[in-house]
Parts: structure tokens; sequence; C-alpha cells
């Protein structure tokens, strides 16, 4: 991909130098430096937990440093809190959204900041200013649809447009791209390059190595809170910030041994299904997934495939249709009788659905099975026992920090929150695991484990559907991939002749395939 | 870090707010023209200046104990029961009207008695537990409609005939059988006529509430649902029927609570003019004891002793309004209580 720098190396925007901030005694980063220049598109690259959040969040006055200084254009600042940070330019879009679920989109976006006519909320010049942003920067987005009701990719957009409706200079994304389809992705790089055009700057928190070779000019990196060291992006490859991230070589192609698929596991016939909005958006979908086989469901965020897998693991009624699982309809039944059946899923939202964040590590893991001895008998929890089993899972899924069975899972960096959820799932052993965006967020060390995870069930002879707006992620690990669209398969490969460009195409609806 | 430990001690805070709210007694007691040091001698030696006031403070502190209880295990659950009130009054109500109509021997009558309070103050509570459920009413709103039809209710079997004691605004007192009452030797030694089972039951209660929210599966699915009930969907809790059954069991707490009263203390039911407000006392004990049921033990004995001892502060000529003040007081700083927290660990975030 090719690009120009808008850098302005003469002027500095931001200077963070010796930053030290630490939690009682656990130090989440350690002496570390960062030059951010105007128009300058700056990566932090690092593992999770490596403390790249923790060093925004100083940055955005969110936390106070426990030594070191920053400097915004020059001046020293001791940034008090977040709105003093806005006040300086800073803009920061959280990868886990800050947005009132139950306000419009436009609420969201103006919230805090709301044009008044006396002292009623202007809304009609609001939703207008919001209109006039979507469309500057190419964000398409309903000014009026409720939060709790759009999807995650859509979620995103907003938080990008709250910042940029503060008129910030500076904006610090944490993994903006983590849902978003590689269209939009596309989008957002554009996005960028006009900011950066405009002389603002972008710090750019993500574990994508090809985004950050796409788009960044420098790149900084972090391990275990220390500072690495900062590169120039063109001088640098994929494999090379990955190394240093990591601390040592990276696979990046995941191994897969031939197999050959066995009989049907999970049977749909002609779903259809209505959305939020009661619109039908599954229109006569059907679809197969058999043992010892991965099926990639590929496809534009909005397509019908969140609600397919609500519809699948029961947490959304369908309107008609069929899916059998071993040859048992489970279409509409309860999320539990569905679980029982053998389905266990990675869900798309790992807060909302996947983990109650106020439990334990051990209580979470534990979800489905919380009745079932050995953790429980006759109704009573066996404490020992379900400590025990999360002690051996955090240990064996290397689920971070040490100790943390008894540590609310909310305090669990997102990559760590995965972790638990896999662990969790895959213990089941089930023999459908539904898999969806299951690297969303995460860094190439741990997305390299869930995908062997995900490929082992497959070798277990497990079938597996895999939902990802992640195109590599789909090419990589499919047997056979089915493309989405418009709440049909639009066409169907094999894993193995997949094209990126031929896959596009069936994504956007243009061909129709076998 | 023994520092820390402290700082991070609940308790602390509460025994802080506790100060404060008498602190903010005394002011006001002072701008009234009364003066506090005399108030508080006076409400001192009305709790602890003989044995029978002690134990009268404990009789006082049993219903709130279990009014407690049922805030404390909603409030664990994720629902909000302001509702206690209603299901202690029909919990009251029922135990009452069995007491005096149901002719048992003791070992049947007693229990009977309790258990049919629990339901009713089980069923009350699940009124709004269904409309909560199938219509998605909030349970707020439907809690307090249903504490004022509890209220009429109970005035109104008050004065059904047969019930209502000749020439009173009261029921008629509940057979012998019925009470909950020590032994006659216990009575007379502690010089408290109303000393009753229901501390016993009270503690048995807190650690049986203890129990279910720590230790059982009923109270892990019960505390998913309350958290994050779209997880605990996902993971195959039946999250309805899982806030059907907290305010159940919440409901069951704040009508033994009325049971208790009636059982063990007033042996009748009197026409009401007001709210008596036990179950929004019940409230404050939760908060006080930070939801936790043990913690529900003490902070009701001390609501308890201070509604006990507040009863004689005229004689000194302080309003016993004060008492209001001073809880009120404690429950907005124990609500506070973060913020104070940060002010004495200092800045760090």
């Amino acid at each position: 991909m090719d690009r120009t720098s808008h850098a302005d190396m003469s002027q500095v925007a931001i200077e963070m130098r010796e930053i030290v901030k630490k939690f009682g005694d656990f130090t989440a980063n350690d002496h570390i430096n960062l030059k951010v220049h105007r128009g300058e598109v700056h990566a932090i690259l690092g593992e999770n937990g490596a403390g790249k959040s923790t060093l925004m969040n100083v940055l955005y006055g969110l936390y106070r440093p426990t030594s070191g200084e920053i400097y915004v254009n020059g001046k020293k600042e001791e940034i008090r809190d977040p709105s003093h940070a806005i006040e300086l330019g800073i803009g920061m879009v959280h990868q886990h959204f800050m947005l009132v679920q139950p306000f419009s989109v436009t609420e969201n976006i103006i919230l805090g900041m709301e044009p008044v006519k006396g002292i009623r909320v202007d809304m009609k010049t609001a939703r207008a200013k919001v209109e006039e942003l979507s469309k500057r920067y190419n964000m398409q987005v309903d000014p009026d649809a409720h939060i709790e009701d759009i999807s995650v990719g859509m979620q995103q957009r907003v938080e990008i447009l709250k910042v940029l409706y503060r008129g910030a200079d500076i904006l610090i994304l944490d993994e903006p791209t983590a849902s978003l389809t590689p269209q939009e992705i596309q989008e957002l790089i554009e996005i960028i390059h006009h900011l950066t055009a405009d002389g603002k700057s972008v710090i750019l928190i993500t574990h994508k190595l090809k985004e950050i070779k796409a788009c960044a000019d420098c790149c900084t990196i972090i391990r275990q809170g220390k500072y690495i060291g900062t590169v120039n992006v063109p001088e640098v490859t994929e494999q090379d910030l990955a190394s240093m991230m990591v601390g040592r070589n990276v696979e990046f192609k995941v191994q897969k041994k031939q197999l050959e698929p066995g009989e049907v596991v999970l049977d749909v016939k002609d779903i259809h299904g209505k959305d939020y909005r009661g619109v039908e958006i599954l229109k006569g979908l059907s679809l197969n997934v058999r043992r010892g086989e991965i099926v990639g469901l590929a496809g534009v965020d909005g397509n019908g495939q969140s609600e397919l897998v609500e519809i699948l693991t029961g947490l959304r009624k369908g309107e008609s249709g069929s899916v059998k699982m071993n040859g048992k309809e489970i279409f509409n039944k309860t999320p539990k009788e569905i679980f029982d059946s053998g389905v266990t899923s990675i869900p798309e939202d790992r807060q909302k659905h996947g983990l109650v964040l106020d439990f334990t590590v051990a209580e979470n893991l534990i979800l489905q099975n919380y009745k079932k001895p050995p953790f429980a008998e006759k109704g009573i929890l066996k404490k020992k026992k379900i400590t025990g089993h999360a002690i051996e899972l955090i240990g064996s899924f290397d689920i971070r920090p040490e100790g943390c069975e008894i540590r609310p899972a909310g305090t669990l960096s997102g990559g760590n929150q995965q972790k638990v959820i896999i662990a969790r799932e895959i213990t089941n052993d089930s023999d459908l695991l539904i898999a969806v965006n299951p690297t969303r967020g995460l860094d190439v060390g741990a997305i390299e484990f869930v995908h062997r995870y995900i490929v082992e069930q497959r070798n277990k002879n497990k079938a597996v559907l895999l939902v990802s707006f992640e195109l590599d992620e789909i090419m990589s690990l499919s047997d056979r991939i089915e493309v989405i669209f418009d709440g049909k398969i639009s066409g169907s490969v094999k894993g193995s002749e997949a094209d990126e460009n031929e896959l596009g195409l069936m994504m956007a609806g243009g061909v129709q395939h076998g | 870090m023994v520092k820390k430990k402290i700082l991070d001690n609940n308790a602390l805070y509460t025994i802080i707010a506790i100060l404060i709210g008498f602190v903010a007694g005394a002011i006001v007691l002072a701008l009234a023209g009364i003066n506090p040091a005399t108030t508080y001698g006076k409400l001192f030696d009305s709790i602890f200046g003989q044995t029978k006031y002690l134990v009268y403070s404990v009789v006082y502190g049993v219903p709130l104990i279990f009014a407690g209880l049922g805030v404390a295990f909603s409030f664990r659950t994720g629902v909000f029961n302001i509702g206690a009130e209603g299901q202690f009054v029909v919990g009251a109500l029922v135990s009452c009207v069995l007491g005096i109509k149901l002719d048992l021997p003791a070992v049947i009558h007693v229990p009977l008695c309790i258990l049919a309070a629990a339901a009713a103050g089980a069923l009350w509570s699940m009124i709004a537990g269904v409309m909560k459920v199938k219509r998605g009413i909030n349970e707020v709103l439907s809690f307090i409609m249903l504490n004022w039809i509890a209220f009429y209710l109970s005035n109104y079997v008050v004065n059904l005939k047969g019930i209502k004691a000749d020439g009173k605004e009261a029921t008629v007192d509940i057979l012998e059988s019925a009470r909950i009452l020590f032994p006659k030797e216990i009575l007379t030694a502690t010089g408290c006529k109303s000393f009753n089972y229901g501390i016993i039951l009270a503690v048995a209660a807190a650690i049986a509430i203890w129990f279910i929210i720590n230790k059982t599966t009923l109270g892990y699915e019960l505390r998913s649902v309350g958290f994050n009930r779209f997880a605990a969907t996902y993971g195959g809790i039946n999250a309805n029927a899982a806030i059907l059954k907290a305010m159940a069991i919440s409901g069951a707490m704040a009508g033994l609570g009325g049971a208790m009263q009636i059982l063990g203390n007033q042996m009748r039911i009197a026409q009401f003019a007001s709210q008596e407000g036990y179950g929004f006392q019940g409230i404050t004990v939760a908060l006080i004891a930070g939801s936790n049921p043990i913690g529900c033990i003490i902070s009701g004995l001390f609501y308890g002793a201070m509604k006990y001892g507040g009863q004689k502060l005229s004689l000194v000529g302080a309003p016993k309004e004060v008492l209001d003040i001073i809880m009120g007081t404690i429950v907005i700083f124990i609500a506070l209580s973060h913020i104070l927290k940060k002010l004495l660990s200092g800045r760090g975030k």
C-alpha cells in the first residue's frame, strides 16, 4: 500500500518523557518515552497487558503518572483529567466503547457538548452537524439509531465521530480497526491520511502489523511495561515488528494437517430471521458444518451474520427454518438446550455475552457448568474444585496475571479476557464450536494462540464455524469458506483455493458461486 | 501494606459514616437549642443503662434484621426491593390472622404462622417480579404501589368482624400458642416481656442468606443475572426465572420480619395512620451493612437500639426525629464512602 507521510518533523505535538506508572507493587509503565510530531501517524505496538493502554490513559488524563513529564506542543502540562486533555486538543477513542446504550447516535456524539437553543438541546443543529461529519469522513451512520441496536462496527464509528466532533488535534485510537471490515479499515486509513494532511497527529494503538505498515510513520514498541524502541516503519518488516513486540520469533502461518471432513454436525436449512428493527435480515440461509472441518463465514458486517449466530446459540428467535445438531432439531430452543445439544461458542461481544465482568475468573470459567459436578453437588458450590479448575486452566491457557482466579474478570486485559472465554468453551469439549471474531482486539501472540486452539478443535474431529470480518483469518484457517451477503450464502469456495479478490467480490454480492 | 489494608476495609468507612451521622445530629440539636451531650447521654443510657434496655434493643432489632436481609439479598442479585415495606406488612398480617384464627398446638401453630408469612412476603414481591419479567414494568414503581396496597389491605383486614378487638382500632391478640416468646424464667430474669426467639431466627436467616449467595448454585445463578444478564443468558441461565427467584427470597425475608414483629413483640396489628417504615428502614440496614448478610445482623441491631433508645429522648426535650437525621446522614456518607476512600488514600488513582 502506497502512502505519503504528512509528518512535520520540526514540530513535536506530544512528548512523553520517562513515564512511570505504578499500581501498587505492579509497574505498568517503566520509563517510557514517546515523541509524536505534527501530522504524524505514530503506532504503539505491544502485547496485551504490555502497558499501551495505561500509557494512553496517562496521556488522556485518566491516570496520573507516578513520575515523568508530558509536553503538549512544546509546553509542559499536568494533564488533570480527560476534559483537560480535550481542552489541550487530545481526543481518545477507547477500545471498549464508552457509549450510552439507550441514547441515539447523535445524542452520544454531542454528549457533554450539546448545541443549545435557550435551555433546550438543539437537536436539529446537532443532527445536521453529525450528518455533515459522517459524510465528510465517509462514515455512514444512522444519526437516529440507538446504540444498543447497532452493530459493534457502527458503534466504533460513533466513537470516532465523537472525538472528531470535539475538534481534537491529536487523536488516540485504541485498537480502532479491531471490529472493522477490510473495506472499513481501508476507509479508516484514508480518513487518517486526511487528518494528518490537515496537520493532525494520530496515535494508533494496534496489534495489527499490516496496518502499521500501511499507515504509520513511526512505531514505538513496548514490552512488559518497558520501552523497547521507536522505529521508522518503512525501514522495518512485519516480522521485525513482531519479534520486537513478543521478544521471540512468531509463527504467522497456521499449521494444519490434512483431514477429510466427516458427517454433518450442524445443518442449517432455509433460515429466515429479523433484526432488531424487525426487518428481515436472514432470507433463507442454508449452511452445514461437518466433523473435522472449519467453515469460515465471510461477509461484510450487517449482512446477517450476527443474527445468524444469535439464532444458532438461542439468544434470538428466528422466523422460520430448521437447525439440526447431529440430526436433532434445535431451532428456537433455549441457550441451555442448545448448549446441551453440543454447541459451544466464543461470542462476538466478550464483555456483554462472554463474561460476567464482576465475577472472578474462577466463577466465569464455570458459567455453563456451575450446576454440574465436580463444581457443585446437591446445589452447593465446591469452591476448592472451582478454584482448582481455574488454576489449571489459567496455567494451560497462560491467562495473566498469575493468580487471577480470584480477580474479577473485568480487571483483565482484553486478550486475557478472551483467553478465559476460550479456555471455558474449549474445555466444554462440544461437537460444534462457533467462534465469532475470536481474535478481535488481540495481539499477534494471542492471535497465534487462539488460532492454534481453533485448529486443534478441528483436528480433534470437531466441527468449527468461524465467523469473522478478518478475511486473512478466514482464509488461513478455513477448510471451506461460505460467503454471506444480504442474508443468504452468496458463494462457497474451498479454503485452499480461496482468492482474496474473488471473496471480496462475493462479499459485495458480485458473483454467484456453487 | 498494613495501612493500605486498613484503608481498603469498608467497615472503617462505615464507622466514620456513623460518627459523621452523630456529629450531624449534634449540630441540628445545637441549632434547635437542645444540648447534644445531654441528648446523646440519655440515648446511651436508654440503650445500655440496664440489661432490660439492651434486651429490648435486640427485640427491636430483629424485624429490622429481616427487612435488611431482604433488601441486601435483592441488592446482591441486581433487583432493588423497595417493596420490603409492603412485604413486611403482608407477612405481619398473615401471621397475625393465622395467630388469631387457628387453634393449634404451639409446635405446629408457630411454624405455620412463620412459614405463611414468608410465603405471603414472597408472593407479594413476586407480583412485581412477574410484572417486570412479563411486561418489563420497572420493579421500583410496582413495589411502591404494592406497598400502599398492602397498607390498605392491612387496615381493611384489621377492621373485619372476628378480628377487630371491641372498642379498639386494632386486632385482638394472637393466641398464646402462636407466640414465640422465650420461657417465662428468661423474661423475668431479663425484665423484658417481649424477649423472643426472633433473634435466633434472625441470625440463622442471615447465615442462610449468606450461604445461599456465596455457596450455592442458586446464588451463583442469581448473582450472575444481577451482574450481567446477557452473559448469564448466554451461559444458559434463565434470567427471568432467576429474577423471580431473587424477588421471592427477598420478599420472604421481609415477610418473616413482619411475622417476628407480631409473634414476638406486638401480638396484634393496630390500624395504620401512616406507613410504619420497617421495610424502608431495611434499606438503611442493608446499606449500612454493605449488603453483607452477616453485617445486617449488626446494622439491624444498631438501628433497633437507636429506635428503642430514641423513644426516651422526649424525657430530655429532644425530638426522636433527630434519629432519622442521624440515620439519614449515615446512609448518605456510606454512599459517599468511595470519595472518602479516595481522600484518605491520597490522590493515587
